[in-house]
């Protein structure tokens, strides 16, 4: 039981914690930004697995790994066009349109990564995003390791946070978003028109969850293989009610989840005799307990999942 | 432009929606097809005979189309009452778990056997789903994303159940549980193929669902709950009653379709026995308008496509996963042929 404990001090554990975290902070955050406009996003999964492909396919195929992130956003923002398109101005469930897009891009995805790449005995890799290594900064020890040596990506996931913090409560952009989840009625009345801003917020959504993907094969990993998203979208929309819908505390939500994750893949190793599957089980069975525990307080946004049509109330 | 919605619904419609739905995502896939250097006409023929060219050929088909008449009936039967069920995958596989669990041992002729372990399989099937549904009721946690964590869960304890408990020592290579007795397989539908008469079962279920829903109280009540929730409350119809019968039922029919996989094709359980007919039952519900009758034609269409998926692959080099792709377009045409079955363009 002491290997559970010494494990919690080990800095490895908390690098892994930040890294693990990245694509859910991605994730969580455009699917936060797609329901404070009043849309969910049931398309998370299949988005970030076309973010996945997509992104990894582009840097294969030469480009510099930074544009393998844009890559990914252009088809994820591609992707949720076609969700805004069939539940904004058709007004049509969505629930169904989601799963729909979940199913219709990781299906693509599939497809054109079969279509273009040759699989031999072992998927093909690319030159992932490495660790930063600064002067000085990277060599303290403990915060180090933990905060000065993570990829480029997981720094850009922080930095979305704030800038997501702080456009959705401090900028009339911001307001008007989060005006349409609740009342687009209103909205219209200011003279702003709902279905653009619910569109433009579920495509720019989308784009952040196909990076939230990408990171998987430009970082984590370095190639692509069918499955690999493994349920990390649907964590996110339950991490979204965890939060209630706030971007800071779905920073912390994310943190939390990738420490439990870190925190078992360790334990199995450290605890033996308990079937490795119970393991793996715990970070889903904790999603669900959140999402009781959380469930009775939480401030849905009062327009998410009702079509707005004009004129119709 | 507005949309409007139709007083009445004129029947040629009702047809004419999916068939156009289909249309246009061969349409779309053709142009992937093209993409890997084959003409699509091509292709689409080579997947027609792969499904229905030889007695063969059709008996594999149905045989995948009977596990997916079960889950598209789950999809529809919850569906209808806006009970976003989206765990047939895990209800499957808690299925046809406790169907190999039991029938690996238990003790009675198979005319008792068969219906006994048809039950136990519904009853499991069933139960995973009262779970979310009693969350949604009791503490309002949305049941999309419970049902879409479970079905992980689920399938992490099918590998620890077939790795540990439930090995079989027999079984070469992938792990699977022990089999269902010999006494408690299902007999050949046609001789020499592997099609079962689970088939009929599904059928059968198809037919009773129709009745439930449209000759029972029960089955209005599911209806007026789908339609519009607050009224059928203020009409005295008991919500939380209602969307746990309709979570009972949907649970019990995904669970069936695990239950009588194993005792008609796998006899024992692994975790890739499933090539996701839970997820697929959504779309075969989505297809058949969330109607009994429409989900045993829609299954049928699923199936050969992803038989036909198979056989045209080999032949052309295309890769199967057009069949996916295929079947999650029609997923997405249907809703908007829908919507112009139910509302009509007003200039």
């Amino acid at each position: 039981m002491s290997d559970a404990i010494d494990l919690l001090m080990n800095t490895s554990l908390w690098a892994a914690v930040l890294r693990i975290a990245t694509p859910l902070i991605f994730g969580v955050l455009g699917a936060l930004l797609c329901e404070r406009s009043g849309v969910l996003n049931l398309g998370i999964e299949g988005i970030m697995t076309m973010g996945a492909m997509s992104g990894w396919l582009a840097v294969y195929m030469g480009a510099p790994l930074l544009v393998g992130l844009m890559v990914a956003a252009i088809c994820g923002a591609l992707m949720g066009l076609i969700h805004a398109g069939l539940t904004v101005p058709l007004g049509l469930s969505q629930h169904v349109s989601g799963l729909g897009i979940t199913l219709f891009a990781s299906a693509l995805a599939y497809y054109l990564y079969r279509l273009i790449v040759v699989v031999g005995e072992t998927p093909p890799a690319i030159e992932a995003f490495q660790p930063l290594d600064l002067p000085i900064l990277s060599d303290l020890p403990i915060v180090g390791p933990i905060l000065f040596s993570q990829s480029v990506p997981t720094y850009l996931a922080l930095l979305s946070v704030a800038v997501m913090a702080y456009v959705l409560a401090r900028t009339p952009l911001g307001l008007a978003i989060r005006m349409t989840g609740e009342n687009p009625h209103a909205v219209e009345a200011q003279g702003l028109n709902p279905i653009r801003i619910r569109i433009g917020a579920v495509v720019a959504g989308s784009a952040l969850m196909a990076v939230g993907g990408a990171f998987l094969t430009t970082a984590a990993f370095n190639s692509f293989f069918p499955g690999m998203v493994q349920g990390r979208g649907w964590i996110c929309i339950a991490l979204v009610v965890f939060a209630s819908w706030r971007p800071g505390k779905a920073l912390i939500g994310a943190l939390l989840f990738a420490f439990f994750d870190a925190y078992q893949l360790r334990l199995q190793t450290a605890i033996e005799g308990v079937p490795y599957q119970l393991f793996l089980m715990a970070p889903y069975v904790l999603s669900i307990v959140a999402l009781i525990l959380v469930a009775r307080r939480a401030e849905v946004p009062a327009a998410l999942m009702a079509p707005y049509r004009r004129g119709e109330r | 432009m507005r949309l409007e919605r139709r007083a009445h619904v004129p029947l040629h419609l009702v047809i004419l929606a999916p068939l156009a739905a289909v249309f246009t995502a061969l349409l779309l896939a053709a142009g992937l097809i093209a993409a890997a250097g084959v003409n699509p006409l091509t292709a689409y023929g080579e997947m027609l005979t792969g499904a229905l060219g030889s007695r063969l050929s059709i008996t594999e088909m149905l045989t995948r189309a009977t596990p997916l008449i079960f889950t598209g009936l789950a999809a529809a039967v919850a569906f209808r009452a806006r009970l976003w069920n989206i765990g047939g995958e895990g209800q499957f596989f808690v299925g046809a778990l406790v169907t190999a669990w039991i029938g690996h041992s238990l003790g009675v002729p198979g005319w008792i056997g068969i219906p006994l372990l048809m039950l136990a399989g519904m009853a499991a099937g069933a139960a995973l789903l009262a779970g979310p549904a009693f969350l949604r009721l009791r503490f309002g946690v949305d049941e999309v994303v419970t049902t879409l964590l479970l079905n992980f869960i689920v399938i992490l304890f099918v590998g620890l159940m077939i790795e540990g408990p439930m090995r079989d020592p027999l079984a070469f290579g992938w792990p699977s549980s022990v089999p269902v007795d010999g006494d408690f397989r299902l007999p050949d539908l046609v001789p020499r193929t592997r099609l079962h008469i689970g088939l009929l079962f599904a059928i059968a279920a198809a037919g009773a669902v129709w009745l439930v829903l449209a000759r029972t109280v029960f089955g209005a009540e599911t209806r007026a709950a789908g339609l519009n929730a607050s009224a059928a409350a203020f009409a005295g119809i008991s919500l939380p009653k209602t969307i746990m019968g309709v979570a009972l039922l949907s649970g019990a029919l995904a669970g069936l379709a695990g239950s009588v996989e194993v005792m008609g094709v796998t006899a024992g359980v692994t975790t890739t026995m499933s090539p996701g007919f839970g997820y697929a039952g959504i779309v075969v519900a989505m297809l058949a308008a969330l109607h009994p009758a429409g989900v045993v034609a829609a299954a049928v269409f699923v199936a050969t496509v992803f038989v036909g998926a198979d056989a045209m692959s080999r032949a052309t080099g295309v890769p199967s996963f057009i069949a996916d792709v295929i079947v999650a377009l029609c997923l997405l045409t249907m809703i908007v042929a829908l919507l112009f079955t139910t509302y009509r363009v007003r200039r």
